[in-house]
């Protein structure tokens, strides 16, 4: 990194920086020393300056059974969404790389749902998934309330996540179909030889040698699913939440505590949590890219 | 194709082709809804075939939603976050790769950072600072001096208040970062024997150099201002700056009236329509800017 550095001016470097520096230190960092200061002190209810309570926002956000239900929730989102998302993209990317005719057409089209923001996709969902009409409306015609979103939280949540996925898949598609190529094709040839078959050669072959990429995709769509802008989009406008907490995501529950319980040191402290999270998958995703740059 | 057996060559299409009803099947089912009448779009079981409906049931939307504004909006919010991003990320990374100037370490983890501050977890006080622009340089005259100054700027129901914020790019820079590290280091060299400052060399050299990048970088940031959903839904109260995504809630039908979700479905199948044409027409370039901000 330093041997390219040719110019000497002290003042152009600052010049070009600073507009970025300046928006960053404006409405990142400013914003997350004020997130540090709530979420360590409390505002008295009648004025007055805020008040140093310590660890106590903390303690009051573990106390509370609705928050661990939001870690909860987030869990089975982010675990679900992940597998899934990775399933169904490792599976399409093992097909299309078979480079039948007309798997190109394919591998156009898998990547357009990423096009659409998850609001969007939700609202489109509500419809094709609704329990009255859409899709599911037959089946509920004869096994009666076998799905109702509306109505069972765990619903709810099948149906976030299948949007999640439905929009994500393309993504992993991309990447695994990446890796796949970069895959010797001398390997391949050699186990076909052998008599190995198009699953064999996937199980013993391919996949190993996506290790690498397939970690990669698992840490950013994890990342995604705890704190992706879809997530928050999908949850806020498909079910808002509800019904009964039941889809209530740990973003979800800290934009709902601050702009609608108007707790900010309740949901500076839930933010905490959450960057010391991001912190840690951010740590990971980058100590592994490094070892990817010194493997090549 | 190392092999064809007929057996595997089968399991194959029947695996691309579920791919494609998982999918592509959404897209399907949101067409043929949005081109039925409000009978056909509730009859159970759902009919696969699109009718002849669309163009009034879009007009419908468009009306009900006022997307006309919406969507203008939408783009113009869009196209300032994609050229901010863009410019910003070029500049930051000319600044961080090109200078000998021990401030570099400093604007490369100033911009890493950021990466871990999502919009979500400081939305409360990005949001202050949005309402009361020069809060902060306030409390600090004021911590430092002692005086009180009173300038403000709110950018509330403002398109600087729709993109600013969102115009800082850690992806963008690395990218641009990544690109300017594979050039020789003798292009430099060279444009600085001829005679060219470092400011000449950026925009005569390194920007047209960086087409491909800069395709890539603009098809990504444009579905992503496009897709924008808290943010606006915060800023904006009033409908003259509405964007597309918060014209969504006004397109679902209400709780106890008609079900037009022919009329929902068009709506929304109009604000799905832009990033989908980006991405279908510049996929070459879409994709090869996911794979590029990932590394």
């Amino acid at each position: 990194m330093d041997k390219r550095a040719v110019f000497k001016s002290w003042w152009l470097p600052i010049l070009f920086a600073l507009p970025q520096i300046a928006l960053i230190l404006l409405f990142f960092y400013w914003p997350a020393v004020a997130v540090m200061r709530w979420a360590f002190t409390l505002e008295p209810p009648f004025g007055g300056a805020a008040e140093f309570v310590g660890w106590a926002n903390f303690q009051d956000v573990f106390a509370d059974p609705f928050y661990w239900n939001s870690v909860g929730v987030s869990l089975i989102f982010a675990f679900c969404g992940t597998a899934s998302t990775i399933v169904v993209g490792l599976v399409l990317a093992l097909a299309v790389d078979r480079q039948l005719p007309g798997s190109g057409l394919f591998r156009f089209l898998y990547i357009l749902p990423y096009a659409i923001a998850g609001p969007a996709a939700g609202m489109a969902f509500r419809f094709i998934l609704s329990p009255e009409r859409g899709l599911m409306a037959s089946v509920n015609a004869v096994f009666p309330d076998f799905w109702n979103p509306a109505k069972y939280g765990s619903h709810a949540l099948v149906l976030v996540i299948v949007i999640f996925a439905w929009k994500w898949a393309g993504y992993t598609f991309i990447f695994l179909l990446a890796g796949l190529q970069s895959v010797p094709r001398a390997l391949t040839e050699a186990a076909a030889m052998d008599g190995a078959g198009p699953i064999r050669r996937a199980v013993d072959i391919q996949i190993p040698m996506l290790a690498p990429t397939l970690f990669f995709l698992l840490v950013i769509m994890m990342t995604e699913g705890f704190v992706g802008a879809d997530t928050f989009g999908i949850v806020h406008h498909t079910t808002g939440g509800g019904p009964n907490h039941g889809t209530e995501v740990m973003v979800f529950r800290i934009v709902d505590e601050a702009f609608k319980g108007l707790n900010y040191s309740g949901a500076s402290a839930q933010s905490i949590v959450l960057i010391g999270l991001i912190m840690v998958f951010t740590f990971i995703q980058f100590r592994f890219i490094e070892k990817r740059v010194h493997y090549k | 194709m190392i092999q064809r057996t007929p057996f595997a060559d089968t399991f194959t299409y029947v695996l691309m082709a579920l791919g494609f009803v998982l999918l592509i099947g959404p897209f399907i089912v949101i067409l043929a809804g949005a081109s039925q009448t409000l009978q056909q779009v509730n009859s159970v079981p759902f009919r696969f075939v699109p009718q002849d409906h669309l163009l009034e049931n879009a007009a419908a939307a468009w009306s009900r939603a006022s997307l006309g504004t919406a969507m203008m909006n939408s783009l113009i919010m869009a196209s300032l976050v994609t050229v901010g991003k863009v410019a910003l990320s070029a500049c930051t990374a000319f600044a961080i790769v090109f200078f000998r100037t021990p401030l570099k370490h400093f604007f490369f983890w100033m911009v890493f950072i950021t990466l871990m501050l999502p919009l979500e977890v400081r939305v409360v006080p990005t949001y202050a600072v949005a309402a009361d622009l020069f809060q902060p340089f306030r409390l600090l005259i004021a911590a430092l001096t002692g005086i009180e100054v009173s300038v403000e700027w709110n950018l509330l129901n403002s398109y600087a208040g729709l993109t600013l914020p969102l115009i800082a790019t850690a992806t963008g820079t690395f990218l641009y970062r990544q690109f300017f590290m594979t050039l020789p280091d003798e292009l430099a060299e060279a444009a600085r024997m001829d005679g060219s400052g470092p400011a000449r060399f950026f925009f005569d050299m390194l920007l047209p150099l960086s087409r491909t990048n800069m395709l890539a970088l603009t098809t990504i940031m444009f579905v992503y201002g496009w897709n924008q959903y808290l943010w606006p839904l915060l800023m904006i109260t009033d409908p003259a700056y509405k964007t597309t995504m918060m014209s969504l809630v006004a397109l679902l039908p209400s709780e106890n009236g008609t079900p037009d979700w022919n009329v929902t479905l068009a709506g929304s199948l109009i604000i799905m329509a832009p990033p989908l044409i980006v991405v279908a027409v510049l996929q070459r370039w879409f994709i090869r800017g996911l794979v590029a901000t990932e590394k």
